[in-house]
Formats: C-alpha cells, structure tokens, sequence
C-alpha cells in the first residue's frame, strides 16, 4: 500500500488501520520512546482454546507478522507491503486473555530481503510468550 | 474434538470451515472476504489468515489420529509463502498429522486453490502433548 511518512497524518497506527485485517485483530501501533510497540487489547473472538482460555495460535502469529511488517514499513519507509518468504513462530507461553504487546528489529537489512526477528509478550516485556523470525521481500515501486 | 474445533471463536471470525477431517488429515477452506485482507492496493489476503488455518488444520489433523482426546499445544510453525493468494477466491487448507511420538507431534499442511500441486503456502508444525502422554502412534 502507498505509504507517506512524511504526511503529518500518516501515523504509524493509522497504516495499519488501513489494512482491513490488521483492524479485525484490532491491532494498534504506539511509538516508544522511538520504538514502534505494537499493542492488542483482549477481544472474545481471539479465543483459540475456550476450555483454558487461550488466544489463538494463529492470532499470535498474525500479531507477531504484524509487528514484523510494520517495523519493516516504518525503517524503509516501504511505499510497497513487503512480502513474508518465510516465517517461524516459536510458542514459549499460553497467550492469557489479556492485552499483548509485540516489538520487533531488523536484524538483516539487505537491499532485496530483510530479516526480521519479533518479540511478543504481555504483563512482562523480559517473558516473551512467542517470537518470530522470518524473511520479507522488498517490492519495488 | 473435530466439532468443538470448528467453533473456534478466532477460526469463526475468519470465515474458517471444515470440508473433511479423520485419519490424521484435515481438510479446511475459508471464503474471500475483505476483512482478510492485508495488501489493500491489491486486495490479496494477509499472511496471518495463512499461518492461522494452517495452525488451525494442524491440530484438527493431530486431533483425528489420537486415539483418545488429549490436548496438545503448538511448539514452532514454519511457514514458507510461495505465491499471493489469488483475491475474490477461496483458500484450501490440508495439513496432515507425520507422526506422534510420547512427547511430540510432526505436521505438514499446504494453502491452495485452484490445485494442491500449485499451493501457495506450506507449513511444517511441531506441536507437544501439555501433559506427557506416551500415546504412541
């Protein structure tokens, strides 16, 4: 998607906003201190396991994608979604029914594929409850 | 265990249905629908909706080889994204359930549409039994 940075209204969280299922995970981006963080906020529907309850695998993996594509937009200042080649997701914890944060840096920028490592957690930044490392392609304009 | 998973709140909200499951393979599609969409200027499909059936047809493929239901959690997925979802058309998920260890269980599965030789996704799962188990395969 066609992004402007450097529009005064181009906040991070109105960028993914855009994104149709970025708003369905109910999804939000704030800046830290100069750190994108992402945030999402407990929703019923995010329930995997009603039994535990437990949010859904696939909402952390969608959240942890997330968070790696909007750091990606964000340090390239993208005009174009990058593409995900591959990703892992590593499961530590059960997601609570709680609100999640998730963080992530590049850790290889090269020109064509950059590589990306995401963190998720939610009461304690230091006890990630799943991280993701994955590669994403740089589509020209 | 195949019925409660096809009410999976997060699975319903993404349009997530089962067309066949047993034996150890599930077999799941979801409609195209705006919501699902990650790229608007093209309009194909997030890759999150990708890794969460894929997730999600896993442990129903894991579900239908147990003898009996014991639960179970995702240990890692891998997911490689051969090729954008076609936009306006369904997706098919198949995942099958390797093999089941004491401890662990092995996943494969692919996303296609038009054929299963030309997916657009594929997944290798490793999921673990909460509690150990030694179910044997």
């Amino acid at each position: 998607m066609k992004i402007d940075l450097s529009d005064p209204g181009a906040t991070p969280d109105a960028l993914i906003k855009a994104v149709p299922y970025c708003a369905h995970l109910g999804a939000k981006v704030t800046l830290r201190e100069g750190r994108l963080v992402l945030e999402l906020p407990f929703a019923d529907y995010l329930i995997g396991n009603p039994s535990v309850p437990a949010i859904h695998g696939g909402v952390i993996g969608s959240f942890l994608e997330t968070a790696a594509i909007s750091q990606v937009i964000y340090e390239t200042r993208a005009a174009a979604t990058p593409k995900p080649v591959d990703i892992t997701i590593d499961y530590f914890r059960t997601g609570r029914p709680v609100t999640s944060y998730a963080a992530a840096r590049i850790v290889k920028l090269g020109r064509r594929v950059i590589n990306v490592h995401a963190e998720m957690w939610q009461d304690d930044e230091t006890k990630p409850i799943a991280v993701l490392h994955g590669h994403f392609l740089i589509v020209a304009e | 265990m195949a019925r409660a998973m096809a009410k999976t709140p997060f699975i319903v909200s993404l349009g997530g249905e089962i067309v066949e499951v047993g034996d150890g393979i599930a077999l799941m599609r979801v409609p195209y629908c705006e919501k699902l969409v990650g790229d608007p200027d093209t309009g194909v499909v997030h890759g999150g909706v990708i890794t969460a059936m894929l997730d999600h047809c896993s442990g129903m493929a894991i579900g239908s080889a147990l003898r009996k239901p014991v639960p179970y959690v995702t240990l890692d997925l891998r997911i490689d994204y051969m090729k954008p979802a076609r936009p306006q058309a369904e997706i098919l998920f198949e995942a099958q359930c390797l093999k089941i260890t004491h401890e662990i269980i092995f996943t494969r599965g692919i996303a296609f549409q038009d054929s299963r030789d030309d997916f657009i996704a594929r997944s290798t799962g490793t999921f673990m039994f909460s509690r150990p188990q030694g179910v044997g395969a």
